[in-house]
């Protein structure tokens, strides 16, 4: 009625509308264009999927390709008889060692002159003499008789055993020479040379040396960083967001503070780290390079993202059951923490960790408060000097040997691996516990 | 003519005349809550005028209307479950037994104890059948140990009218039961932890005609312990259960009374023009 009322009030009369007719060429085409446009739509979603593949294939290849000799390690077994060796069985720790070494591994190949021997000798690993000695005060009973070693080989002659030593170059042209090939071939015809699975990347610590170089010091760094962060930014991200989501009056103060918070959550990495520098070394005097101030600053980094996923999570949880725990007289706080919080808590956990992956690879705050120093050894907790995954890869990058090549390579892996087995979790998490409504 | 008579309603607001028609006398077993002039405001728009309504003790009272009417405002006002809307207002005294409960000293707490809630979507927590009607109980410390606890459990899953039905299976989740079922479970919830009162938000408008009849059994039979106060769209529902029916119209309690005066013959046109259909 009120249609009628209103054609009727213009000028012009309606004109009669002509039944359609859905078989019409004009109809056909215009479906045909429509369902062109489903398959174009279609078509360049699979091109945009296939260069974001394309692309993560190259980065993974590519590292596999120059990592994936990192992970074995040229070794020498070499023989020691000790019941014949000069050391003082009283103060075995400054025996003479080097000696002891020299004259084991000199057995294996015959006379040589000096030169040659000089040659000979930089072909192990330089800390050679203290795997001995390390082991031999772990097990005394090896002072009795012979036993073999497996002695890493130094860089350069592990690049040649793998291949990366062009012998047909001259010989001043490259960083092994005529006598180290020769004896190295000796050695090889002998069978002593090995090359195992390199346990040392997860077993050692970082080293001047690139055969000794490991990442365990890096490791435990990281995971020192990722609990001091956790610890922070979990409880502390999840209470500001129930208080911002369940209790705080909805008022311009709240936006204010909701506004910052998603600022805070795109501020650059950088800044934090210099945040870090300036606080909590400078006015707190917190140790440098320590996974605690990482951890701090990580935290600081973590919290928005954590403070955002926790506020989606709890509003995500529908109000109805809100109210059935209100309607019987649960008090706020019993209805946050008795229903709602257990219900968006596999989300919070997912954003969690997926908060803490992006921690983990976060370097340049690391680098501003000192995480990136050269430490031998693995920190024994959080207030000891430390380097992370991210920092030991930036090191690693810097250094100029070659065999730092392919360790900076295989530490990324590492760091990737960590990185996509976190966020499995975090799909495992999701798919395993979300509810639906 | 649905135009006109809002027309009505609105001129009838703007010159303040809003006067609610009483059918009869008050409720017959006393008076157990009330509302006395009752505004609900959400933000600038207002939700409920001046409403007058006494609820009987011991006896069901519907409140009809047609969508919007205001009818489950006033219903969320009796437990104060309004004050989770940020931007509800409320003037007006409503009381429980005699006692403002949006005093400033009444405790909220006790208050929706007191006065329980069933909701128009069954609700329960996704917990176990147990779980859910033990958590009142629980968290009010009515139970003095375990086997307490379990009695109350029995008896408020009985009293329900669920018992039977789920006795084997108290430790499966409550979301796994049906719709009525998972209704009765929500009524069970709200009877364990002993309210006087008992405020049913549309509680069958989810529910097939069989869980429908189901409920409505139990409404009557709840009706000799607890006072009950339920919102429906469906006036037979309002018919069948009730004893007294309040007629919510834009915010407007047009008309109120004994349901049988109600709906044989209200004073009002209004309420006989919902009552037979005409609107709504």
């Amino acid at each position: 009625m009120a249609a009628t009322d209103i054609a009727g009030s213009s000028a012009t009369p309606p004109s009669p509308r002509l039944p359609v007719v859905w078989k019409s060429d004009e109809m056909t085409r215009r479906r045909k264009a429509r369902y062109a446009a489903d398959r174009r739509l279609r078509l360049y979603g699979m091109v945009a999927i296939g260069f974001a593949l394309g692309f993560l294939m190259i980065l993974v290849g590519t590292l596999s390709f120059t990592g994936y000799r990192a992970f074995t390690q040229s070794m020498v077994t070499i023989d020691i008889d000790f019941s014949s060796a000069e050391l003082d069985r009283n103060n075995l720790m400054e025996s003479n060692w080097r000696t002891i070494f020299r004259d084991g591994v000199k057995d294996d190949v015959g006379e040589l002159s000096r030169s040659e021997e000089r040659d000979y000798f930089s072909m192990f690993t330089s800390s050679a003499a203290y795997l001995i000695r390390d082991r031999i005060i772990a097990d005394r009973s090896i002072l009795d008789g012979r036993a073999t070693f497996t002695i890493p080989m130094s860089d350069p002659i592990d690049q040649l055993a793998k291949g990366l030593v062009d012998t047909n170059l001259p010989e001043d042209q490259r960083r092994v020479n005529d006598n180290q090939v020769k004896l190295f071939n000796q050695l090889k015809a002998k069978g002593a040379v090995s090359q195992p699975f390199n346990w040392g990347l997860f077993f050692n610590s970082d080293s001047r040396f690139p055969e000794l170089a490991g990442l365990a010091g890096a490791i435990s760094g990281s995971f020192w960083l990722l609990l001091v962060c956790f610890l922070i930014s979990f409880p502390v991200g999840i209470g500001a967001a129930i208080y911002l989501e369940e209790f705080a009056p909805k008022n311009r103060f709240t936006d204010l503070i909701e506004i910052n918070i998603n600022n805070l959550a795109a501020v650059p990495s950088v800044v934090f780290g210099l945040l870090g520098l300036a606080v909590f070394l400078g006015w707190f005097g917190l140790p440098r390079s320590a996974p605690f101030v990482g951890g701090l600053v990580l935290a600081l980094m973590t919290l928005p993202t954590i403070i955002i996923v926790t506020r989606a999570a709890l509003t995500s949880v529908p109000s109805s059951i809100r109210e059935a725990a209100l309607g019987i007289g649960a008090s706020k706080h019993e209805a946050v923490f008795h229903h709602i919080l257990p219900l968006s808590m596999p989300s919070i956990m997912t954003g969690t960790i997926i908060g803490l992956a992006q921690a983990l690879g976060e370097t340049a705050p690391l680098l501003l408060i000192g995480m990136n120093a050269f430490i031998t050894s693995p920190p024994d907790g959080i207030f000891e000097a430390s380097t992370a995954l991210p920092t030991q890869i930036y090191i690693w990058a810097d250094s100029p040997e070659r065999g730092f090549v392919a360790r900076t390579s295989a530490a990324i892996l590492v760091l990737l691996a960590f990185l996509v087995s976190m966020n499995t979790i975090a799909i495992f998490l999701r798919q395993r516990f979300e509810r639906r409504w | 003519m649905n135009q006109m008579s809002e027309f009505a309603v609105e001129k009838a607001i703007g010159e303040r005349m809003a006067t609610t028609t009483s059918t009869s006398s008050g409720p017959a077993g006393g008076v157990k809550m009330a509302g006395k002039d009752v505004c609900v405001f959400y933000g600038e728009k207002q939700a409920l005028f001046d409403v007058n309504l006494d609820i009987g003790a011991r006896e069901v009272t519907a409140l009809i209307g047609p969508s919007g009417c205001g009818k489950s405002t006033f219903l969320r006002c009796l437990n104060r479950m309004n004050d989770t809307i940020d931007i509800a207002r409320i003037e007006g005294l409503i009381t429980l037994d005699g006692n403002d409960v949006y005093d400033p000293g009444i405790d909220v707490v006790e208050l929706r104890a007191r006065v329980g809630m069933v909701f128009q979507k069954p609700n329960p927590f996704p917990k176990s059948i147990f779980e859910n009607v033990a958590y009142g109980p629980r968290i009010h410390g009515i139970a003095r140990n375990k086997t307490d606890m379990e009695e109350i459990v029995t008896s408020a899953l009985k009293k329900a009218g669920l018992f039977e039905e789920v006795k084997d299976r108290l430790d499966e989740p409550g979301t796994g039961l049906s719709g009525g079922q998972q209704q009765r479970l929500c009524i069970a919830r709200a009877i364990a932890v002993s309210p006087e009162v008992i405020l049913m938000d549309e509680p069958c408008s989810a529910l097939d005609p069989i869980a429908t009849a189901r409920i409505e059994e139990l409404i009557d039979e709840l009706r000799e312990n607890y006072t009950i106060v339920i919102v429906t769209h469906s006036m037979q529902q309002a018919a069948r259960v009730s004893q007294r029916t309040a007629f919510f119209h834009l915010g407007i309690l047009v008309e109120e009374g004994a349901t049988d005066v109600i709906f044989t013959s209200p004073r009002e046109k209004r309420t006989q023009d919902y009552i037979t259909g005409r609107f709504g």
